[in-house]
């Protein structure tokens, strides 16, 4: 584990270029770093720093303020089990401690080989599919200690590796920043020349000509900055895992898995809190 | 309207000890300078401000204390703690506004006692509390802490809280110097906005969040700065405490006296704390000249040594090849003997006194005396060859360190200011900040080469060729911000040069000849970057060849002083440490006197030091510790050092200012004024002195430079951060401020000794009468207010002195004879050099030449016997231009052989592009690998050859010089 890869510095110089301070690019170049070897590692923060002009412990500083970051390392899947009070009514205790003997972990623990980390979480935002968790920040609604075995089970399997990356990996979206002419940044002087985007499925218009910026230090506004989108997956889409409800990857609501194993227990039989109630 | 109760706070009778008339009465740093001012209510009473006042500071202004914790007045408010919370009415009703955030605006009402400012400063005090362990009694700031102090006057007496507190680990290194304890702490950011905005080294930072939000550093990487301590000092609550200082004594128990700094020549003021007759601490006093509260760590914690167990404690006499000891009579009849033999013989075979900045300035002229009247001599020299030509030094046009600070442009000429003077490095780094230009001028990185507008590298040797072509204009960068300058000055000088001596491995003459040429420059001052304690005060009371006491020319006053010595002085100037190895060395010298010089460690030249000290045929040691040099000597005389003894400094302003005594010398050990007095005496001069009173009485009446620098000047309030001399250099003196009355805890206990110089100078009970407790009277100095500052130097008036020794009274009444006619002229700037490109630029002829700088912490003997600080100094290694590791096909981090006709080092080789091409630079004074074995003082600069180690060798990398 170590700094970041010259591919991923580049990334990181682009990030740099397009802000009027250095060190506005910090928690972006976290993610690449995190998505890089799945947790933040000492030699990775330091290079973070020699590439924004900060301390080590500025960085890490920053990092440590925010729980998704994390400065030890973590299983390939980090599990969080929201606990907080709608899914605690449905049930969130009982599936953590499920999760916990499962795994064979307490919370903040990591499995042996490396496959998991539990976390227990406050609100997830995903209420409505109470009890929840997260897994590499991809929401899984709808759980019980059976689901969650499957589930678990499913990831060491690889059956999910489609839907879930290895932590770290923020989104499998590219946002590569745009020129407006090759070999110009967009600061003019202030960063460093990003190659000519050769995507074909470019979201912007060609690039724009170049306007000499006189003072230099202006910021690169969305307009102005090229888009590039190359995805299959948001990070957002809520994934109906074997039976539960949630969204599907178009974001459209399910009720039950394809197969119609919809399980007797308790998300149908209660749970018309939410859209089915509404339908 | 906004129904406001006015307490009457019968409630709170307790007031912090730093609630007192001296912590207001103040402004900020930088007070906007607008001119306009506004109008605003504060506790019923209507006041004025200058607009863009914080309410915290007008409120200090009016003598009214909001309590506080995160605001620190040399540093940007942040609003943190919540505690200054007040009362404000304005357009939009009441509302609650930290004071330390909000700038006074016109029709303001502020409370500071109404019912909603005192139900906020309990709620704060409250919160503040809920995790704190109220482990007073086995914490060290207890007694001195704010937060106790400030929730005793202003907290809620009880909380609410009954849950469990937060644990942590305790203590945790943040270095090996700085402890911290988690659980105490309370979030403020005062060290951490420390490190980042006063130091730039942000090595500490917040981590975590919420209730587990904690000060830390990087895993691998401690909090080793150099101004570490401030952050312990500037904490308000014992989270952080100095490792020096933990569980050695409590608040109460400290007694302390106000003095300054001898560690370098930046004189930071300090208060000199001790128990039991043991120094225990330093704390920084905020003087506004010179150190805004700051120290170094080096600075801060090397009175270790002062209570070291290896002081010397008794006289001692060669005898074979030990030296034992004896009585003082013994000891000082031995050294006046071998001296008076030697003094006698005459120009064959002469006395020599090296040394002498250790010694404060009332010492330092004793010894200039009894070196030119007893032991008839010039051969005196304080800079042991790392300084410049006492002329160039003391003759060149001064600068204040608030004038370099205002300066639109400085340039360094000298060694690196983080290493040699870290806390001008503070204040040029501050001014940096602020817009600044610094222009560096180096034979490799600094310190502030980060903060610098242009670095230009020049080859050892080479300082004046770069200088004239920076000045021909050819590097065009360097000209525009010169052009800029002159523009911009604002009353001050437009240029400041600090100069020093950037390396020690090329002649001090050759840079003096690069300060000649920059004299030229328009509007240009130059403040001396010269580090060795107090050799300022040595050069102007005269240790230096060719100078004597007042920065006076031996020929210009030889006349004035053979009067007033009553003797005569010697012919010719005599020579300068170089010299005197030298001549030592071929047995021209019969007597040496080290006073409180250590050549073998330190003079440049080892091997030249070796030779001297072992070719002169009598030497005497006037010194604390048992150095190497010492141990060679034929008579040991044991000096009390600084904190044991009164006395006065001289900083590289020119700044004299106070030493205070705390504590008493181990053994017998003699200030070393005490010694010349008895050397001379037994030597046929009786100079008449019997307290350092008498000698400064002396001092302000014959030299011109320190006319009216009287002792109950310095003791005044204007005169409590120091005097630069001639009285009036630096402008017109301001009263001593407080600004931060939590940073130095417990000082304004030093305000009653400094009320009374009769007490503070100990001798002459009642002599001083005169004095009162009003500062304003206690501002004796001849003519209270120095309106003409540099005539009162050039064309001293006889009656300035007569005046004040009649204040003195009889018993200490200057020397009968009162100067006849005017003083001695003091030395002129010298001729400046021709400010166009010289043809004399030699020619780069490829050899590889060496550079060698100081670090700070290095082997000197006070770090030595400073247990905390022995172990902090860097590994030595051959820094080496990557062209050169290149070409000569070396390895980073491979042992290389680095030689030179003196001796020859094994480094392992750092690469370091700051270098310029074909130079090495070795680090001076390192234990185990001193560059003092490669360097050749005699010649302009030393050529090195690099060779690469045998990988058998490798491990034994160190000194294998003669």
């Amino acid at each position: 584990m170590a700094r970041l890869t010259p591919a991923n510095e580049e990334r990181a110089r682009q990030l740099i270029a397009l802000y009027p301070h250095h060190r506005s690019a910090l928690i972006p170049i976290l993610h690449i770093l995190q998505g890089q070897d799945g947790y933040l590692s000492e030699d990775g923060m330091h290079h973070v720093g020699e590439l924004l002009g900060l301390t080590a412990a500025e960085v890490r500083g920053t990092a440590t303020f925010y729980d998704m970051f994390h400065v030890e390392p973590v299983g390939k899947y980090v599990v969080a089990v929201c606990t907080n009070i709608a899914c605690m009514l449905q049930g969130a205790y009982e599936l953590l401690e499920a999760a916990e003997d499962q795994l064979g972990i307490a919370p903040g623990g990591t499995t042996p080989d490396g496959m998991f980390t539990l976390e227990d979480a406050e609100c997830l935002a995903l209420c409505g599919n109470a009890p929840c968790a997260t897994v590499n920040w991809r929401f899984f609604g709808d759980l019980d200690p059976e689901r969650f075995a499957q589930l678990t089970e499913d990831l060491r399997a690889g059956r999910l590796d489609a839907e879930v990356p290895p932590h770290g990996v923020l989104s499998r979206v590219d946002r590569n920043v745009g020129l407006r002419a090759a070999g110009q940044s967009v600061h003019g002087a202030g960063g460093p020349p990003v190659p000519a985007r050769s995507g074909q499925n470019s979201a912007s218009p060609e690039p724009l000509a170049v306007e000499p910026d006189a003072d230099g230090g202006q910021p690169a506004g969305p307009h102005d900055a090229g888009v590039e989108l190359r995805t299959t997956l948001s990070t957002t889409a809520v994934i109906a895992h074997e039976g539960g409800r949630g969204l599907d990857r178009t974001g459209t609501r399910t009720t039950a898995a394809p197969d119609g194993r919809n399980p007797q227990g308790s998300a149908d039989s209660q749970g018309s809190t939410d859209s089915q109630g509404q339908e | 309207m906004t129904q406001r109760v006015e307490l009457t706070r019968k409630d709170r009778p307790y007031t912090p000890p730093y609630v007192t008339q001296s912590a207001v009465g103040t402004s900020p740093p930088n007070p906007p300078a607008t001119g306009e001012t506004v109008t605003f209510t504060l506790d019923g009473q209507e006041r004025t401000a200058a607009k863009g006042t914080l309410i915290i500071t007008a409120a200090d202004e009016a003598g009214v204390y909001i309590p506080r914790f995160c605001y620190h007045p040399r540093m940007k408010p942040v609003g943190m703690c919540r505690m200054c919370l007040v009362e404000v009415t304005g357009p939009r009703g009441a509302t609650l506004m930290p004071a330390c955030y909000n700038p006074v605006a016109d029709g303001m009402v502020i409370s500071t006692t109404s019912e909603m400012t005192k139900k906020a400063q309990d709620g704060v005090l409250e919160f503040l509390l809920v995790n704190h362990p109220l482990d007073c009694p086995v914490c060290d700031k207890g007694g001195e802490c704010p937060l106790q102090d400030q929730t005793l006057a202003y907290g809620p007496g009880e909380s609410r809280f009954v849950e469990e507190k937060r644990h942590w680990d305790k203590p945790i290194p943040l270095s090996t110097l700085v402890y911290l304890d988690r659980e105490r702490c309370i979030q403020c950011g005062r060290c951490v906005r420390f490190a980042d905005e006063v130091a730039g080294d942000p090595l500490i930072d917040f981590a975590e969040r919420g209730d587990t939000t904690e000060v830390a550093t990087f895993p691998t990487e401690p909090y080793a700065d150099y101004f570490s301590g401030n952050v312990v000092q500037i904490c308000p609550v014992g989270a952080l405490t100095a490792k020096p200082y933990r569980f050695r004594a409590r608040p109460w128990d400290l007694e302390q006296v106000e003095s300054t700094c001898t560690s370098c020549s930046v004189g930071c003021r300090v208060a000199a704390q001790a128990s039991s007759d043991e120094l225990t601490r330093y704390i920084g006093v905020d003087a506004d000249p010179v150190n805004w509260g700051w120290l170094c760590d080096k600075g801060r914690f090397d009175f270790q040594a002062v209570n070291s167990p290896e002081r010397l404690r008794a006289p001692m006499i060669r005898q074979g090849d030990e030296l034992v000891e004896v009585s003082w009579p013994e000891a000082l009849a031995a050294a006046a003997d071998g001296l008076a033999a030697a003094a006698r013989i005459g120009d064959g075979d002469q006395v020599a006194v090296i040394g002498g900045s250790r010694l404060p300035n009332e010492d330092a002229y004793a010894w200039a005396k009894l070196a030119r009247l007893a032991l008839r001599t010039d051969h005196v020299d304080a800079q042991l060859g790392d300084g410049l030509p006492a002329e160039t030094v003391l003759g060149l046009p001064k600068a204040t360190i608030d004038q370099a600070a205002a300066a639109p442009v400085v340039i360094t000429l000298c060694g690196d200011i983080k290493e040699e003077l870290p806390v001008l490095y503070l204040r040029l780094r501050d001014a940096a900040q602020k817009g600044q230009a610094i222009i560096e001028l180096s034979p490799s990185n600094t310190g502030m080469t980060r903060y610098s507008a242009a670095s230009l590298r020049y080859r050892p040797g080479q300082a004046a060729a770069l200088v004239r072509s920076v000045l021909a204009g050819e590097v065009p960068e360097v000209s525009a911000l010169l052009d800029a300058a002159a523009g911009k000055a604002a009353g001050g000088p437009a240029v400041v040069v600090v100069l020093g001596r950037p390396s020690l491995a090329e002649t001090g003459e050759s840079v003096a000849e690069a300060a000649r040429a920059l004299a030229g420059l328009e509007g240009v001052a130059f403040l001396s970057g010269l580090r060795r304690s107090n050799v300022h005060g040595a050069l102007d009371m005269g240790l230096a060849p060719g100078v004597l006491p007042g920065r006076v020319g031996l020929d210009q006053g030889r006349e004035w002083y053979s009067q007033h010595w009553g003797g005569e002085l010697p012919a010719a100037k005599g020579l300068d440490t170089a010299g005197i190895l030298e001549a030592a060395t071929h047995g021209r010298i019969g007597g040496l006197v080290l006073l409180g010089a250590d050549p073998l460690t330190d003079f440049p030249d080892g091997g030249a030091a070796l030779r001297g000290i072992a070719q002169a045929r009598f030497v005497v040691a006037v010194d604390t510790f048992l150095t190497d040099s010492v141990r060679k000597a034929d008579v040991v005389l044991p000096a009390a050092t600084y904190a044991e003894r009164r006395g006065t400094f001289t900083n590289l302003e020119g700044r004299v200012s106070r030493l205070g005594q705390i504590v008493t010398s181990p053994g017998s050990a003699w200030p070393d004024w005490m010694i010349a007095v008895e050397l001379a005496a037994r030597m046929g001069h009786d100079f008449g002195w019997s307290s350092l009173e008498d000698i400064w009485a002396e001092i302000e009446a014959v030299s011109p430079l320190h006319a009216g620098v009287s002792y109950d000047l310095l003791s005044s309030r204007e005169g409590r951060d120091g005097v630069p001399v001639p009285l009036g250099a630096g402008g017109a003196l301001r009263i001593a401020r407080r600004l931060d009355p939590m940073a130095d805890p417990g000082i304004q206990s030093t305000e009653a000794h400094l009320i009374s110089p009769t007490e503070f100078f100990g001798a002459g009970a009642g002599r001083l009468s005169a004095f009162s407790d009003a500062p304003a009277e206690a501002a004796t100095g001849p003519g209270g207010d120095e309106a003409e500052p540099a005539s009162a130097a050039n064309a001293p008036t006889p009656e300035t002195p007569a005046e004040s020794a009649s204040e003195s009274g009889p018993d200490t009444a200057p020397p009968a004879e009162s100067p006849d006619g005017p003083r001695p002229a003091m030395l002129a700037a010298p001729a400046a050099g021709p400010a166009t490109a010289s043809s004399s630029a030699p020619a780069d002829t490829g050899e590889l030449l060496l550079v060698s700088g100081r670090t700070l912490w290095d082997g000197g003997t006070a770090l030595a016997h400073s247990p905390s600080l022995a172990g902090l100094h860097p590994a030595p290694t051959a820094r080496i231009h990557p062209d050169d590791v290149a070409r000569l096909e070396l390895t980073a981090g491979a042992a290389v052989r680095v030689s030179t006709a003196r001796g020859s080092l094994d480094l392992p080789v750092t690469v370091d592009p700051s270098l310029a091409p074909g130079t090495v630079a070795v680090t001076f004074n390192l234990p185990g690998a001193s560059a003092a074995s490669l360097i050749d003082s005699r010649s302009e600069c030393t050529a090195v050859t690099l060779s690469v180690v045998p990988a058998r060798s490798v491990d034994s990398v160190g000194g294998s010089g003669e």
